[in-house]
């Protein structure tokens, strides 16, 4: 029976440290099931990888044995953010210790550009540089240290230009990668003039590190016919495929890439694991030897785009219950110097500056700012998370203009069931039980004792102040690139009864393997073990997307469940003309075929198929239905459908420092039917930290030249393990099936939860308004370190001060 | 007398290195020489802790074993040096998976499972001293290794489940041999390692290391190798003589005197900490958030004194104590107080062949106490944006005796004299507090960095001396977010 799952409870403590947690609390569905019985949906599988993760043997492209002859690649990279190269001299470089072979641009023997969408990522420097890090030249030696020794010595002299880096004198030069868009419902100018209040704000929302923990990697390794195997950390194999055959200027059917597993992804290896491959691949066809290129941290922190930092605002009309009848948004985003994928991510940024809020008379814009800084890219969310930051900040502000709980304006303007169901680009937002799960989360959380005992400690302690927020989470699930949303699978079964699969989604931890297994496994009715699952690569299942947009399993598990059930279908057909039953007569269950009376194991029944000349092997494939988005009128239904969820965050501050602890998050994330409750618990837990860490303490920081000094972990803080609460209840809604048909009636899991962050910012927000009696709404930019929080409270002091002197 | 070799256990296996280059890192030993890749390298700078691995040594009692974690990704090989040497893969016995490593299996512990081998490690040295740890413990012994995927809930539930096999493990079964192994490692001579162009040295005497010193001075002193290592792993630098101190006896004086405490400059914070902290609770505490458990299990007084950071973190609260040291060159030693140890940014007093080899802690007398505050952006394993310390004796709330340091203020951690003076033989009240504060102005200009503004770090600085002013006043004031210990 899968129940409400829950995750953790504990005691509520206020320092959080000493509370004491019973581990036997841990209520996951069926834990004694995770290593053995049937495999198939809805259990808590243990990963497929667990047991090679914790013994160190599952292999991670740079454990993989070195191949004779390898040699290892860095790169020579730019020093100045803007300018054109002058000369380069890399006489030195190509003398120095174990140096084989040096490339420029000018020896790339077919395309230059390796950008993915629209032009203009060269794979090395074409005359100009645009970012401090660029790459400029390639270097292939004997070991990893003597390449990386071997760069420091080019002599390259530039002509330096003026550099754009902010956002602000990007838009004021128009400096843009792609042109503007707007997205537009009603008449928003006159909604917000004839509104009983207005309001206006803007907010600077930081970028973020993706910090995987294996850095970027590739191997590549000629073979016999001028052709390519790559290995490559990469959630896009198909993409570097197609990107290492057009920089060799080689046929597609030339060029394997495989990734077996990823020491983490999160959108970071969409795009920006092609270079290295690219790279590997051309000074391994240059040297005719296989070429191992590692990115050090501190490269792979500056030489790789990161989630992008947006400067946002908006102008909002609203009656005087808090609901909202006009706004404007304007979405600027940092999308670095090229526009890699910055097009649809500002664009998900503009599809998400609702959140879960209907807004009425809307027209929300979006500038792709072009900066002389690295290109930035896909992160978890891709977009959507800078955009739902403007709304929850709306929210905040009209609550404390209006004098009431946030959580009330919250509720005032969910978007409705029959009415008020309209977003600002014309998709109508269908089976939403946004305010039923925020009414459960307000009831399990006790946000209503809490507000209560909150606003007694902050009237009991001076220095110290609470702050409690309730934030939901409305996520548009699909590709917003139609095209994408498709996904393709190959099964076979062996004569011994076991199953191997392949799909073209890449595991990136997230559990994708496991649970593509057991819709496999489910479908024949088999053990989970019986499937086995190896690399995903180009020549098993060709032409894939990349796994992102949350949509691994959605696309892939209905491929793979389309391939099994073709090879089913044969089976049933064969055990009619073999047995002379009808097909009502075969069943599947328990690691066996009943056919009428007789029972035969998995194995022997599939060895008997085998003998009657049935074929044991498929391919399956599938499509998202019903999607469409037309650019040109910015109306349609870019979303098969909405992922939800809300976060209840509690937050102590300090006045006088501005530290800060999380001290209990309460959550309630809607996965549909849950596949697999305990991956989709770890995916919710991991990106709550996720996103509370990019709102917090993850600050990425430039110089004026453009340099990026958080380059390595001792300078740029990602969440550790004191930062999780030590009071932490995740739940997943009960019984609450996906109304859309997806696999299984279940939902996409992986970047939805990473915005309910937003309730810690939100949280701290509150805490900080208690400076002011609840008076004001601090302006709060993010990362909200401990630093900015001090700065909100002084303001909040100041502001009040002269408040009270008036 | 030396042997050019290094010898240690890589688990159970005695193993003889030579003619390898010093400037190695473990993590580099496993992966290139050993071609052991279950210990993972996530960053090569001792801050992610995926390349986790555990280092057995022999405890003072020369019969029981130490189970430190440590970064090998920033430990010279060099170091190896009469240890036992356990990593990931040697967790496992045949099909069995460790304690450890099952209950990470159990409670979906590994998402990428990239950092997961570092976790089991960290988990491992935890569970082979307390085998039924609680939380607060589960927390220190696991800050030092970043996960990307899980949030930690579930490794820590992990973590928490008690280890109830440890008595018939392997490491259980092979425990005497192990000891015996080591003890037998301590007699020999002091080690040497070279590739004929870089060199190491471990002495094991402080005459020895004077006259290594004196005959070789460009040498490179090397303790727990958790910030010079950096210089090869980030700066790709090359150090041509390394002279390693963990060997060196009188280095590892421990003493707990009536008055004072002495510490030699070789002892890792691992061991000299409880004593400490029993003295000075708030310094114990500030302790446990310098580094990682990893860097903690290196890392030494000596080092980070002699490393000069303008940070510290300990130096701001050791001149804020009045702690000596001793210096020693040739047969010679001097004693200085550690205040003017520091001339300017990573610039001290040290002359040519010189080493520090004791600090000297006086404890404190009735009346006084210590107040330790480090603001940085992240609770664990972060370095500070500012440390401050407060050593005051009041008498009849009058300020008899004061003396204030900083780290992260100025160039190097010093005193804030304005600051002292201001409240020297002053009563302790309001008034005095914001004189004081006022004061800082006067002794710090700090500078803005990637950790925080000059104006944050003054903001903070003096607002640090409004909390202790809050705190000393009220017992029951609330000022803190995060209590540890």
């Amino acid at each position: 029976m899968r129940s409400l799952i829950k995750s953790k409870q504990t005691n509520k403590n206020i320092n959080g440290a000493s509370s004491a947690v019973d581990s036997g609390n841990v209520d996951l569905d069926n834990v004694d099931l995770n290593s053995v019985g049937l495999g198939g949906v809805g259990r808590s599988k243990k990963h497929e990888s667990a047991d090679k993760h914790v013994s160190g043997e599952a292999l991670y492209i740079d454990d993989r044995p070195s191949l004779r002859g390898q040699l290892h690649a860095a790169v020579g990279q730019s020093t100045i953010a803007c300018g054109l190269i002058k000369s380069i001299d890399l006489s030195a470089v190509k003398a120095a210790a174990g140096v084989i072979a040096v490339i420029t641009v000018d020896d790339v023997p077919g395309h230059t550009d390796i950008s993915p969408v629209f032009p203009g990522d060269p794979v090395l420097a074409i005359d100009k540089v645009d970012y401090v890090g660029q790459a400029i030249f390639a270097v292939a030696a004997t070991s990893h240290d003597l390449a990386r020794r071997a760069v420091k010595l080019a002599k390259i002299e530039y002509e330096e230009m003026a550099a754009v880096l902010t956002v602000k004198d990007a838009l004021a030069k128009q400096s843009f990668v792609r042109p503007p868009f707007t997205m537009q419902r009603g008449d928003s100018a006159n909604a917000i003039a004839q509104a009983a209040h207005q309001l206006s704000g803007e907010i600077s929302v930081g970028g973020q590190e993706h910090f995987y923990l294996e850095g970027q990697v590739s191997t590549a390794e000629p073979t016999e016919d001028g052709g390519m195997t790559v290995f490559s950390s990469s959630q896009h194999p198909s993409e570097v495929q197609k990107l290492v055959a057009e920089v060799l200027n080689i046929p597609l059917n030339k060029v394997v890439v495989d990734t077996r597993r990823m020491g983490g992804g999160f959108g970071g290896k969409e795009t920006q694991a092609a270079p290295w491959a690219c790279l590997a691949a051309l000074l391994s066809n240059k040297t005719k030897r296989p070429v191992k290129f590692k990115l050090s941290r501190s490269d792979d922190m500056c030489m790789t785009g990161k989630r992008h930092p947006f400067e946002n605002n908006y102008h909002v009309g609203f009656d005087s219950n808090g609901q909202i009848k006009g706004i404007n948004i304007e979405v600027n985003g940092n999308c670095g110097y090229s526009p890699d994928l910055s097009d649809a991510i500002v664009d998900r940024a503009m599809f998400h500056s609702d959140n879960a809020y209907f807004l009425d008379q809307a027209t929300v814009t979006g500038n792709r700012c072009k900066l002389n800084t690295v290109s930035h890219t896909a992160f978890r969310g891709f977009g959507g998370p800078q955009g739902m930051m403007t709304i929850e900040m709306v929210m905040d502000d009209i609550a404390r203009h209006l004098g009431k709980d946030p959580l009330a304006i919250r509720k005032i303007n969910l978007y409705g069931k029959d009415e008020r169901n309209e977003t600002h680009y014309h998709q109508k937002v269908e089976h939403n039980k946004m305010a039923e799960l925020i009414a459960s989360l307000e009831q399990s959380a006790d946000y209503q004792a809490r507000r209560a005992n909150i606003s007694q400690f902050n009237n009991d302690n001076a220095i110290l102040k609470k702050g409690l927020a309730l934030t939901p989470v409305k996520f548009g699930i699909s590709f917003t690139v139609q095209h994408l949303n498709q996904a393709g699978a190959l099964v076979h079964i062996y004569t011994d009864g076991t199953i191997h699969l392949n799909h073209g989604g890449t595991e990136m931890g997230q559990g994708l393997y496991t649970k593509v297994a057991q819709i496999v496994a489910e479908e024949f009715q088999v053990d989970v073990d019986t499937v086995g699952v190896s690399a995903t690569r180009t020549d098993k299942v060709p032409n894939t997307s990349p796994t992102a947009a949350s949509s691994g399993t959605d696309l892939n598990g209905k491929a793979a469940q389309a391939a099994a059930k073709i090879i089913k279908a044969r089976l049933i057909e064969f055990a009619c003309e073999k047995y002379d039953v009808n097909e009502a007569q075969v069943v599947f269950k328990a690691n066996q075929v009943i056919v009428a009376a007789e029972t035969f194991s998995f194995a022997e029944f599939v060895q008997q198929a085998y003998m009657g000349r049935v074929s044991l092997s498929s391919t399956g494939f599938y499509k998202t239905p019903k999607i469409h988005f037309d650019r040109a009128t910015g109306k349609g239904r870019p979303f098969f459908y909405y992922s939800t969820g809300a976060a209840v965050s509690e937050v102590l501050i300090d006045t006088l420092t501005g530290e800060y602890k999380l001290l209990r998050a309460d959550i309630l994330q809607d996965v549909g039917q849950s596949l697999n409750p305990a991956i989709d618990i770890g995916q919710i837990e991991g990106a709550f930290i996720q996103g509370m860490g990019w709102l917090t303490t993850e600050e990425l920081v430039w110089n004026e030249q453009g340099r990026l000094l958080s380059n390595n972990p001792a300078t740029y803080k990602i969440p550790a393990i004191s930062d999780t609460p030590s009071d932490f209840r995740v739940s997943l809604v009960p019984d609450d099936p996906n109304r859309e048909h997806t696999i299984y009636n279940s939902k996409a899991v992986g970047e939805p939860p990473l915005m309910l962050g937003i309730s810690v910012w939100s949280a701290l927000k509150d805490a900080i308004s208690s400076v002011s009696n609840y008076q004001l709404s601090p302006k709060l930019d993010t990362p909200a370190t401990p630093e900015r929080v001090l700065w909100a409270v002084e303001a909040m002091k100041e502001t009040t001060r002269a408040l009270g002197d008036i | 007398m030396s042997i050019n070799a290094i010898r240690f256990l890589l688990n159970n296996d005695v193993v003889s290195i030579e003619n390898i280059d010093p400037n190695m890192t473990v993590l580099q030993y496993l992966r290139e020489e050993r071609f052991n890749s279950g210990t993972k390298e996530g960053c090569s700078s001792g801050d992610c802790g995926a390349c986790t691995v555990v280092m057995a040594e022999l405890a003072k009692d020369k019969q029981t074993l130490n189970y430190k974690a440590i970064n090998a990704c920033i430990s010279f090989v060099g170091s190896l040096h009469a240890k036992q040497l356990i990593t990931v893969e040697h967790l496992k016995q045949g099909a069995k998976l460790h304690h450890v490593q099952q209950t990470m299996v159990d409670h979906h512990g590994s998402q990428c499972g990239f950092c997961t081998p570092g976790f089991v490690m960290s988990s491992f040295a935890l569970h082979q001293h307390n085998n039924t740890p609680n939380r607060v413990e589960v927390l220190e012994a696991l800050a030092g290794n970043l996960c990307r995927c899980t949030g930690y809930r579930s490794i820590i539930d992990a973590a928490l489940v008690p280890n109830e096999s440890t008595a018939n493990d392997s490491f259980a079964q092979h425990y005497q041999q192990t000891v015996k192994q080591l003890n037998d490692f301590k007699t020999l001579p002091s080690a040497e390692l070279s590739n004929n162009v870089h060199r190491y040295f471990a002495p094991k005497s402080s005459a020895e290391l004077a006259k290594k010193l004196l005959d070789n001075p460009q040498a490179i002193l090397v303790a727990g190798a958790t910030d010079l290592a950096l210089t090869v792993t980030q700066n790709l630098a090359t150090i041509d003589d390394l002279v390693y101190l963990g060997d060196v006896a009188e280095l590892h004086r421990l003493d707990n005197n009536a008055d004072e405490f002495v510490i030699g400059s070789a002892v890792p914070y691992s061991e000299f900490t409880p004593m400490l902290a029993n003295e000075y609770h708030e310094l114990g505490e500030m302790i446990e958030r310098i580094g990682s458990k990893q860097i903690r299990n290196n890392g030494t007084l000596g080092g980070n004194i002699g490393n000069a950071s303008p940070i510290g973190d300990m130096p701001p609260a050791l001149i804020a104590l009045g702690a000596t040291m001793t210096l020693q060159r040739g047969d010679s030693e001097r004693k200085i107080a550690l205040e003017d140890f520091f001339i300017a940014y990573k610039k001290t007093v040290l002359n040519e062949a010189e080493f520090i080899k004791n600090i000297y802690i006086p404890k404190a007398k009735a009346g006084q106490l210590l107040k330790v505050y480090k603001i940085s952006k992240r609770i664990d394993d972060d370095i500070s944006a500012v440390l401050a310390a407060f050593f005051i004796e009041l008498n009849d709330n009058v300020v008899t005796n004061i003396r204030i340091a900083f780290g992260g203020m100025a160039g190097i951690p010093m005193r804030a004299k304005h600051c002292e003076a201001a409240l020297l033989n002053k009563t302790f009240n309001k008034a005095s507090i914001t004189a004081a504060q006022q004061a800082l102005t006067q002794d710090f200009q700090p500078m803005s960095d990637v950790r925080a503004s000059d104006k944050y770090r003054m903001k903070v600085g003096q607002n640090l001396i409004e909390k202790c002013y809050l705190e000393l006043q009220s017992k029951n004031i609330e000022t803190r977010v995060v209590n540890y210990a």
